[in-house]
């Protein structure tokens, strides 16, 4: 069964660093690679400064990688010459963004920040069908159509980001980057838009990454999960199996650390101390991405392996 | 029964705005006893931030209390004075804010800003502020204490920051201390370790809590009591394990509900957006959003009905004529739990 399922995206070896060659060189993304499949939504998580939005937006080509290769549907992205494959590239792949009130021009209509990318990919004949096409969207998203001559600031939170997603699906994309798309809005309006992903996913057949901190909403919307610290991927695996039985120290201390809505579990709860200092790689001995049991990965050298599989054994029995 | 160091009656405050009167706290009430972590949870909107700027005297200048009380040690703070309320902010009654970024004086030395208080309020002279500085920035765990009193905030993290932001409130060892969502600016491991923190440091200093988030998570770890916010009101408050495990107001249900626990496969969000508070509505504000409404909640606002001593929750169906409904499936099994819990404690 897991033959069958198609790679979409494959970051192989993603290094991102800025300022290179200076004295404040930032590694922001340091060797990571994973793969994304048709039809799934990997989620990535990490706190502040781990890497985790850099490497999206790698992946959406906003930065030429350091190094390393972004194959996105059998193309290596940085090998993109011609404006029409860039073109073509952005069609396919589309961004939510963090913030609701930034990320939306206050001088557009709403209709016209849905169409921007209809208007650039020419995907329309002429205006009536323009805007049958934007209501269409709106209405998609939840939203009223005769919401579409307004402007941005007579929205709410909720509202707006819906205007985002509507905006990422006006070109029918495959894939969507979700940079922490629920963070800013309020609780219950939180599950409204998760949900909405998650029925667009199931209608369209998208493919998400859903970059987040938020770990108990990641593990809700993921199928598999890809912890970041240090701008280095520490483990991927499962979100169920991650989330029930870390095998990094990493996952686990940051697991511990997500409140819970439960007294007595609160109660109960035990943090567990990360040491970060055991994660520094030994030049000669770097550590690499091993798949500990199929479908779980673990950052660790060759002689960590098998203290890695032991856990893991303990898990599965 | 234990002493009330804050009572809350009746509570209205309107902000005046071009459009007309935002309704923005609508007839509140809640005590605060001596020693617990009161929690305040709500969406955005939904008047906790205003309340406790109410109760520091920090409302915006369009802001006017419509009516009701603030007892604090037998007085109504709303008839202070400013130049009253200069002598108890940050004495008697402290707070912590959102945004740790934003809340500190980035030209000042932190050690001066932590010492400010003792200089202004307690007329200390520096030298010995400096000193107290010193004590409590070891106490809420900043390493290298004696060099970095001398360094301006930006020299700090985030975690860093918020815990000189806690310095600062509780340098005065304040008889009650508002944090406004103390963490929401900060990473997982870092707010659990801030979280933590404040539990020692309530321990230590004896004072009293009001807790303000949106995130019930939080709320099960710290807080002893639970106020639940919407729309301008309260619509239910109870000891914690009530709030969590007996909730009875369709609202703490859909809050609830709407958060992912460790086991949910299904998240079922509360649909639609709070009211407009420069109208609101005439009956239970939720009444709109809520599967459970009656032809009632449309028309007149709910009592608070009594559940227990300790808890009551504004909704009509506590009401003895009300039919009987089933909770969604997540609350029923908290109901469950509850059961089960308070079945052992009788034995």
């Amino acid at each position: 069964m897991v033959e069958k399922r198609k790679k979409l995206l494959e970051v192989k070896h993603l290094k991102q660093y800025f300022n290179v060659g200076k004295s404040d060189e930032v590694k922001a993304v340091d060797d990571v690679s994973f793969d994304i499949y048709e039809g799934e939504t990997f989620g990535l998580v990490g706190e502040s400064g781990s890497g985790k939005t850099t490497t999206g937006r790698s992946i959406i080509h906003l930065y030429n990688p350091t190094d390393g290769q972004i194959i996105f549907d059998g193309k290596d992205i940085s090998k993109m010459k011609s404006k029409e494959e860039t073109l073509a590239f952005r069609r396919k792949m589309q961004m939510i963004f963090q913030d609701p009130y930034a990320s939306l021009n206050p001088r557009m209509k709403i209709k016209d920040i849905v169409a921007e990318g209809i208007d650039i990919h020419h995907l329309v004949k002429n205006d009536a069908e323009r805007s049958k096409k934007v209501e269409d969207l709106l209405e998609l998203v939840g939203l009223n159509k005769d919401h579409s001559s307004r402007y941005p600031h007579e929205f709410s939170g909720g509202q707006r980001q819906r205007i985002g997603i509507a905006r990422a699906l006006a070109v029918q994309p495959k894939f969507i980057i979700a940079d922490e798309p629920i963070s800013a809005l309020d609780v219950s309006i939180q599950a409204q838009v998760v949900n909405l992903l998650k029925e667009l996913q199931q209608d369209r057949g998208l493919t998400y990454l859903f970059i987040a901190h938020d770990l108990s909403m990641v593990k809700y919307i993921s199928d598999r999960i890809g912890v970041m610290h240090y701008g280095k991927l520490l483990e991927v695996g499962p979100s169920d199996e991650i989330y029930t039985h870390p095998l990094h120290d990493y996952t686990a201390s940051l697991i511990s650390a997500v409140p819970v809505p439960d007294p007595e579990y609160e109660r109960n709860r035990k943090q567990i101390i990360y040491d970060p200092a055991g994660e520094i790689d030994h030049p000669e001995n770097p550590r690499t991405l091993h798949e500990v049991v199929p479908e779980r990965f673990v950052r660790c050298t060759d002689e960590e392996l098998p203290m890695y599989q032991k856990r893991a054994a303990k898990f599965t029995k | 029964m234990a002493e009330r160091i804050l009572d809350v009656k009746n509570l209205e405050i309107n902000f005046h705005t071009y459009a007309g009167d935002v309704k923005a706290i609508r007839d509140v009430s809640f005590h605060l006893n001596k020693g617990e972590t009161l929690a305040i949870v709500g969406e955005s909107g939904s008047g906790k931030s205003v309340t406790t700027k109410s109760l520091m005297g920090l409302l915006a200048n369009n802001a006017e209390v419509m009516g009701g009380s603030i007892m604090y040690h037998g007085k109504d703070i709303l008839k202070n004075s400013e130049k009253q309320m200069q002598n108890i902010r940050g004495k008697e009654i402290a707070m912590i804010f959102q945004d740790p970024m934003t809340s500190l004086d980035p030209t000042m030395k932190i050690g001066q800003q932590i010492a400010e208080p003792l200089i202004k309020h307690k007329k200390i002279e520096k030298k010995k502020a400096w000193a107290q500085a010193l004590d409590i920035l070891k106490l809420v765990g900043i390493t290298n204490a004696e060099e970095r009193i001398k360094d301006y905030p930006h020299q700090f993290s985030g975690g860093q920051r918020q815990r000189i932001v806690i310095a600062i409130a509780l340098v005065c060892y304040p008889e009650i201390l508002i944090a406004d969502e103390p963490t929401t600016a900060l990473d997982v491991t870092i707010q659990a370790q801030i979280l933590q923190l404040m539990k020692e440091l309530q321990s230590k200093i004896e004072t009293s809590i009001i807790f303000i988030t949106h995130d019930l998570g939080v709320v099960a770890g710290m807080a002893d009591r639970v106020a639940v916010m919407y729309a301008g009101q309260i619509v239910e408050y109870g000891t914690v394990d009530e709030i969590f495990y007996n909730p009875q107001h369709p609202y703490t249900w859909g809050l609830l509900n709407s958060m992912p626990t460790l086991t949910s496969t299904t998240l079922e969000a509360i649909p639609g957006t709070p009211p407009d508070l420069l109208d609101p509505p005439k009956g239970d504000a939720f009444a709109a959003r809520n599967p459970y409404a009656m032809k009632i909640d449309v028309e007149q606002k709910p009592p608070f009905f009594k559940v227990s001593d300790t808890h009551y929750a504004a909704t009509w169906l506590l009401h003895p004529d009300a039919p009987k409904v089933t909770p969604p499936k997540e609350i029923v099994r908290r109901h469950q739990l509850f059961a089960k819990m308070t079945a052992h404690e009788s034995v």
